[in-house]
């Protein structure tokens, strides 16, 4: 079954040629992607602008600072080291705690041991520029192991639950909760399976849930309702969102948040090319509101006003299945 | 703003690739059509005489203006003759000249000719002829034909009718009896009527040609009646009296000169043989140009050497298979590995053939995937990594080929075929979206691929499409324009409508 060309428009339904022809060409400036694509400047420009993420413990910029290792986590019993230009989430190493014979000896997410020197290896690899797609030489990152919010927990398997906010000339356009299942491996990524759920931009509560493009009620593996969540602190990661505007100056922008159990949200990364599943978990179309933004847009206005505007602007227009 | 420097672009580059393709089409004749053949005929004339004692010059007139033919080239064979075209008050003249020479002699002229409805070479408005110098009693023969006729007649074209008319009647009237008392051969007899003619200041002339068809041994030239009315050139039917041309009728000269002279010679014989050819459409368009004197050609494929036209004929495809690409991506939306991997795979495929191109393809893709998984373990560097997953490709390639080889399967020598590069790229594309977006996506964009590279194979094999670029290369700027278009194509895939269906109707 297809839907027609016409009534996707009518829908405000962005497509996939619009969205790269009319938003991202034009809006996002080639030379500002490394803002986002590198996540070690993602993360300087971040901490320079005040805004909430994962605490920074070091960065290992080349082979020689490898060494530097086991200063940097001296004091530290979990952290997670990324590289800085990976992408899929490879490379990625979480450390939940140390050894309680050994001080040297780490324990990874997964529960097993492995060993300091394993760790500069890994370490050493990243910089190499293993994990990073071109090819060219990386850095590693060493930064805070985020320890999420069991608001998720209940529609959630395993991995790690994010929110991605669309900002869209620093507004923030619309908004979904993306909830790991067992299909997607832990990762929080649409097209592998895991279950998205719109978000109402004004009160920040979950509507339902979309598995491979279909409407669902609840967690496939949890069983769980997914609608009828309701975010904490979403004003704070709207505001957040809006920011992630000012730091990369990205017209087209995604934002990912997670929600620390100590810390509130975080941004964990951006995106230059945010997917357009996003349309799907929320039954709405994106051009609407980006139709909507354009009408609004005040250059002046500071992040927390956007964030408002976006609450003011952008309710859920409808519920979905669970009302019919 | 952007959009309309895009149509305006476009639009140029259509306007200009078309315009171009018209006029090689239209004017210059290049074929549309492959293998698109035309007839050309070649009169051969050749001259026998038995040489004299003294030196020897042998004039024979040849075609100048032949409408509806145009030439495509002569010569002439002859032993020891110096050859010159002289310009004659019939038209061009050979002459051959030699100081002495001994014995019975032949001398040939060859000319090809082809058809061509456009060539319309009439020569030049004649002066009124001076009245002839006629003796009595036809002077006065003619004097009261010619008025006779006038009575009967409204201008030029009527006038020839009605003399044809009467000439040729079966009981002719005792002033053309008397004209035709000392008329032979149907040159004397259109001779004199050219002479009746200039009388009533009718310009008039004799033409010899053929009537081309087929094959002709021994040729006897025609002649007709070609008669000015002030405006042009017409024609008519000597026997009849009807103002008409036969088909493919080439004239060989003009006026009322014999067709040859030999000064020092004896027993002169000219006989006359006609061969049809066909030839390719493109190779005479091509001569034809060149005698025009345009430089175009020096941009036509067709004046590169065979081998590389071979190679151009192949590469020129690869912008077509780059548009069934952006087609296929961009407004159906199906999801391939790499810009243009899918049209270099469906490249290989034109020598492979389609389905073993896919089997090998699929199996090579395969083995590749799974030895690149092999080495992940190893945890390479990306360079160095890359260059394993080459080396295997080869490795694979060669064996699949020595294993076929072995079971009597000659197609799989054709994997060899394969771009290789290519080949190992999409394996480590594929392998790096299996590991970031699982298995599904990888085997999706796979498929993906393969489609596409069957589908632009599928275009790229056309042999009148393959032609058509090869003949006319601008149509490249219509493909331009296609793709430039395409590339401002903000509207929704095809795949999108099914994607997104849940949203529609709110």
């Amino acid at each position: 079954m297809l839907a027609s060309h016409q009534q996707l428009r009518e829908a405000g339904v962005l497509g996939l040629n619009e969205r790269n022809c009319d938003f991202i060409m034009r809006l996002n400036p080639r030379r500002l992607y490394p803002r986002v694509d590198n996540k070690a400047i993602t993360k300087e420009l971040a901490i320079a602008a005040g805004m909430a993420v994962p605490e920074l413990y070091g960065i290992i910029a080349n082979q020689r600072e490898v060494r530097n290792f086991a200063n940097i986590v001296a004091e530290l019993d979990s952290f997670a080291i990324k590289p800085a230009q990976g992408s899929g989430g490879d490379g990625i190493l979480v450390v939940t705690g140390r050894s309680k014979r050994k001080r040297d000896s780490f324990r990874l997410s997964s529960g097993v041991l492995i060993s300091e020197a394993e760790i500069a290896h890994h370490l050493s690899n990243i910089v190499s520029g293993q994990y990073s797609l071109s090819g060219n030489p990386d850095k590693a990152l060493i930064e805070y192991c985020v320890r999420f919010d069991p608001v998720f927990s209940e529609v959630s398997y395993q991995g790690v639950p994010d929110i991605r906010v669309i900002v869209y000339r620093g507004y923030p356009a619309m908004a979904m909760v993306r909830l790991p299942t067992r299909a997607s491996d832990g990762k929080a990524n649409l097209h592998q399976g895991a279950v998205g759920a719109g978000i109402c931009m004004s009160s920040g509560e979950t509507l339902a849930g979309v598995l491979d493009n279909d409407v669902v009620d609840d967690h496939p593996d949890t069983g769980a309702l997914v609608s009828g969540l309701l975010i904490p602190h979403w004003d704070f990661i709207l505001q957040s969102a809006a920011r992630g505007y000012d730091v990369t100056e990205l017209g087209y922008l995604g934002v990912d948040m997670v929600i620390d159990k100590h810390h509130g949200p975080l941004i964990l990364e951006m995106n230059a090319r945010p997917g357009l599943n996003i349309q799907i978990a929320n039954c709405t179309g994106l051009a609407t509101r980006i139709a909507r933004i354009d009408e609004i847009f005040k250059s002046d206005a500071g992040a927390v006003e956007r964030a408002r505007v976006a609450r003011r602007e952008f309710p859920a227009e409808r519920q979905t299945s669970i009302e019919f | 703003m952007k959009q309309q420097y895009v149509f305006g672009l476009s639009a140029l580059l259509a306007i200009v690739g078309l315009s171009m393709f018209a006029y090689k089409w239209q004017f210059l004749g290049f074929p549309v059509k492959e293998d698109q053949e035309t007839p050309v005929w070649t009169i051969e004339s050749s001259i026998a005489f038995d040489s004299g004692p003294g030196s020897i010059k042998v004039n024979l007139h040849i075609p100048t203006l032949t409408p509806g033919f145009r030439m495509l080239n002569e010569n002439s064979v002859s032993r020891g003759y110096g050859f010159s075209v002289n310009y004659g008050t019939g038209g061009r003249e050979a002459q051959w000249a030699i100081r002495r020479a001994d014995g019975p002699q032949t001398i040939y002229y060859r000319i090809s000719i082809y058809e061509d409805a456009r060539s319309d070479q009439s020569d030049t408005t004649p002066p009124f002829p001076p009245p002839p110098v006629i003796n009595e009693p036809f002077r006065t023969a003619i004097d009261v034909i010619v008025a006779e006729v006038r009575e009967q007649s409204a201008d030029t074209g009527s006038f020839t009718s009605e003399l044809l008319r009467r000439m040729n009647d079966a009981s002719p009237g005792p002033n053309v009896e008397l004209l035709l008392s000392n008329v032979g051969t149907s040159a004397d007899f259109v001779g004199s009527l050219t002479t009746i003619l200039a009388s009533a200041r009718i310009p008039a002339r004799m033409i010899h040609g053929f009537e081309l068809q087929g094959r002709l041994r021994n040729a006897e030239p025609m002649t007709w009646l070609e008669v000015h009315d002030g405006d042009r050139w017409r024609y008519f039917d000597p026997s009849t009296g009807d103002e008409n041309l036969p088909d493919r009728f080439f004239i060989w000269w003009r006026g009322n000169e014999p067709l040859i002279s030999v000064e020092g010679g004896s027993n002169v014989q000219v006989s006359f043989a006609v061969q049809e050819n066909h030839l390719d459409a493109v190779a005479i368009a091509e001569t034809q140009v060149a005698q025009q004197g345009t430089n175009l050609i020096d941009f036509s494929l067709y004046s590169l050497p065979i081998q590389t036209q071979a190679v151009y004929s192949v590469l020129l495809m690869i912008p077509i298979g780059a548009l069934v690409m952006v087609v296929l991506r961009n407004m159906i939306g199906i999801d391939a590995f790499g810009t243009f991997m899918p049209v270099l795979i469906a490249l290989a495929f034109r020598e492979t053939r389609l389905l073993w191109g896919v089997i090998l393809f699929t199996m090579l893709v395969a083995l590749g995937l799974s030895i690149r998984f092999l080495l992940e373990r190893l945890r390479l560097l990306l360079v160095p990594r890359l260059s394993a997953v080459l080396i295997v490709v080869v490795g694979l390639m060669l064996l699949i080929s020595l294993v076929s080889h072995r079971l009597g399967m000659e197609t799989g020598l054709s994997v060899a075929l394969f771009p290789m590069v290519i080949i190992a790229m999409t394996i480590e594309r594929m392998s790096v979206v299996w590991e970031e977006r699982g298995a599904t996506d990888a085997i999706r964009a796979g498929i993906g691929s393969l489609v596409v590279a069957v589908t632009a194979y599928m275009f790229m094999g056309l042999g009148w499409l393959e032609h058509l670029i090869f003949t006319f290369p601008e149509l490249l700027l219509v493909v331009l324009a296609l793709v430039l278009l395409a590339g401002r194509y903000t509207g929704y895939r095809l795949l999108e409508l099914s994607r997104f269906k849940t949203l529609a109707g709110s």
